[in-house]
Formats: C-alpha cells, sequence, structure tokens
C-alpha cells in the first residue's frame, strides 16, 4: 500500500471501467485506498485519466458555494460538475479530466458517480438507485428510493449471497441482456460491494408490506419506475435520450416485478 | 386555438412503451405519458400542420369521435404540453421537426 501511494496513481475499475487518479497527495491516496482498495486495478488499461488537486477546506473559493448543490453543464465538448466540496472539469473527448477538492472521501466518490454515469450513458448502460447481489451466479436488482429496503433486504441476504451493493447499482449492456457490477457505493450499510459481475437475472421494485409477494408489472409503470431510480445528472438532451433509451431497453430484456416484502429473511426464499 | 401550429420540443426524448407514449423532458427530467389518441397528436405536430388538420387526419380518420369534442380534447392537450415546454405552440408554421 504504501508502494503505492508513493507512485501518486491509481487505478480505480468499478463496471470494468478503470478511470485512472493522478495526484500528489499520499494523505489523499491512503483515503482512496482506505475506500476503494477492493476495486483497485493497477494493471488495467485507465478510460479515462483523472488529475486531482488536493486543496485545504475553504480555498476552493471563487465561483464554488461551500454549500453549493451539485450541478453538472457543459462547456463546449467538457463537462463541468461542481458541488460546494469540489470543481471537475471533464473532456470526454481526450478521456481526461482535473478536479480540485479538499481531501475528502465524499467528493471523490460524488465525482465518480458521475463521470461514471456520463461515460456510462454513452455506452446503454446505467446507474441505479438499487441494492443488487448475486446468487446461484444470476444477478438481481432490488430498486427503490430513500426507504424502500434496499439496505434492509442486503442485510438479511443470507450467507450464499454475493452483496454487490446496498445503494448504487451498476449495469451495463451485454449482448442480449446485462451485467451487474460490484460497487463501492456503500449507502447506510457502510460497507463495499463485492467486487464481482453477474448477468442479471430480474430487477425488482421494493415495497414494504404484511406479506411477502411478487407480482407483475406493465412495461410502462416498469419504465416508469426505474427513471425514478435511474442516476443521471446532466441535462443535455442527448445525453438524457441515450438514457431513456437505456431505461427502456432494460426493461424490454429483463425481467421486472414488484418484491413487496416483510423485514426478514424469509424473503430471500424467493429470490433464487 | 385550432389555427395555430404545434411543433414538438427538441429538449425531449419519446418512446413507445406498450400502448403509451412516454416523453421524457431533458430540461426537468419530467416524465410524461401520453395515450393513445394523445399520442397522434403528439406524432402529428411537426409544426406546419395546423391543429384542427392533425385532429381531422389523426383523430377523426381513425377514431369514431366528434370532431368538436376531438378539437377541444386537443387543444387542452396543446395547452398543458405546451406549459410544461414540451410542445411549442404558434399562429404561423414552424420548421418542421422530425
Amino acid at each position: 500500500m504504501i508502494a503505492a501511494a508513493q507512485e501518486r496513481d491509481v487505478i480505480i475499475e468499478i463496471g470494468g471501467m478503470p478511470i485512472a487518479l493522478h495526484t500528489d497527495s499520499p494523505e489523499f491516496l491512503q483515503i482512496i485506498w482506505n475506500r476503494y482498495g477492493g476495486f483497485v486495478n493497477p494493471s488495467a488499461k485507465s478510460v479515462f485519466d483523472l488529475d486531482v488537486e488536493i486543496v485545504p477546506p475553504g480555498t476552493l473559493a471563487g465561483s464554488i458555494d461551500p454549500d453549493g448543490d451539485l450541478s453538472v453543464s457543459f462547456k463546449g465538448e467538457r463537462w463541468i460538475i461542481q458541488r460546494g466540496d469540489f470543481h471537475a472539469e471533464l473532456d470526454p473527448t481526450l478521456r481526461r479530466g482535473r478536479i480540485r477538492q479538499t481531501a475528502s472521501p465524499y467528493a471523490i466518490d460524488a465525482a465518480f458517480r458521475i463521470l461514471h454515469s456520463l461515460l456510462l450513458a454513452r455506452q446503454g448502460g446505467l446507474l441505479v438507485h438499487a441494492a443488487s447481489v448475486v446468487r446461484n451466479g444470476r444477478a438481481f436488482l432490488f430498486a427503490g428510493i430513500s426507504g424502500a429496503g434496499k439496505t434492509t433486504i442486503s442485510r438479511l441476504a443470507p450467507p450464499d449471497v454475493a452483496l454487490l451493493t446496498d445503494e448504487i447499482s451498476y449495469l451495463r449492456r451485454d449482448g442480449d441482456g446485462y451485467i451487474a457490477f460490484g460497487t463501492p457505493f456503500a449507502g447506510e450499510l457502510g460497507k463495499p460491494g463485492e467486487n464481482v459481475r453477474a448477468p442479471l437475472a430480474a430487477l425488482y421494485l421494493l415495497a414494504h408490506g404484511p406479506e411477502n409477494r411478487i407480482d407483475p408489472v406493465s412495461d410502462a409503470d416498469a419504465t416508469r419506475a426505474l427513471l425514478r431510480c435511474v442516476l443521471f445528472f446532466a441535462h443535455d438532451p442527448h445525453l438524457i435520450g441515450q438514457v431513456f433509451d437505456s431505461a427502456c431497453e432494460l426493461v424490454q430484456r429483463v425481467p421486472v416485478q414488484k418484491l413487496t416484502f416483510v423485514p426478514n429473511s424469509s424473503v430471500w426464499e424467493d429470490i433464487k | 386555438m385550432s389555427h395555430v401550429y404545434v411543433a414538438r420540443a427538441r429538449e425531449v426524448a419519446a418512446r413507445r412503451i406498450g400502448s403509451e407514449l412516454m416523453i421524457l423532458s431533458a430540461r426537468n427530467s419530467r416524465l410524461f405519458s401520453l395515450n393513445e389518441t394523445a399520442a397522434a397528436i403528439w406524432q402529428g405536430a411537426d409544426g406546419v400542420t395546423s391543429l384542427s388538420e392533425i385532429v381531422d387526419q389523426c383523430i377523426c380518420e381513425g377514431y369514431d369521435v366528434d370532431r368538436a369534442v376531438a378539437l377541444r380534447d386537443a387543444q387542452e392537450l396543446v395547452e398543458g404540453l405546451a406549459q410544461h415546454g414540451i410542445l411549442k405552440v404558434s399562429d404561423t408554421p414552424m420548421e418542421e421537426t422530425a
């Protein structure tokens, strides 16, 4: 770990998408290792390079509101992402970008999520507010807004289930179907997912109820529900159209059902 | 209002899902869902065909409906969609939309 920190570079591969981080800050590299250690892949060829400049707290000033909300905009060919704790400019053509931030894991985590969502949109993939797991070699997604039960169902998972994430699921097209990848993006569970992948077998729309049951959902309702859970931040019409297409495609290719469950482990009897 | 021209906004993505036409606004990420007849109006909104002609061609020829009722419903639909910025309305023909 120390040797890697001295190299000032680290490649984080999430969803089969290696992104290289370059920084002069050993402190920040240690933060990266602590947070994304299970997703470091030194031998991967990066698809995007990110130069990270670490600045002291309170010095991001200038045009950045320290308490500002997240914004994603386009300046020519570049993507501009900023929040109170970071400012990033990314060039998707050069596959390179620069981020100024404090030595905080939350800033790079937010930047990573947005960068992945933008890169994925161009490839027919999606980031979804959903827990996901692998069981018997097949992946299952449990989508829902905050409070729907993503962390609860993750916490109830039996030992033979590999948790991909309890918060942000990572989906990429693969032939006629989709592959779900583990991510380090954790929710209330507070621990990263396993760095494994599997073909997506089903997507469940989560709901709490008095009994466990699985009900069919129309394609239109499934699309509406999925779109509510898709992470996408930019207001670019072309990219939004691609995300819309991807959501529609997924609903056509993967079974989507409503999973009502009571918060105990019996729900897993129906997920195989 | 029947002699107005309507055009689909460019900042939207529309996809047919089952019997519904779903329209996603890139401006505010709002999702709209149109039924079969509303979708027919939407598809006819090319900027150069008047609303009354769209109703005649897309609704009255295909559905058993009173023309006055169809026109009134179409006007309400257009007003609603225009308020959300996903349809443009003009007194004169506009640039044709694909």
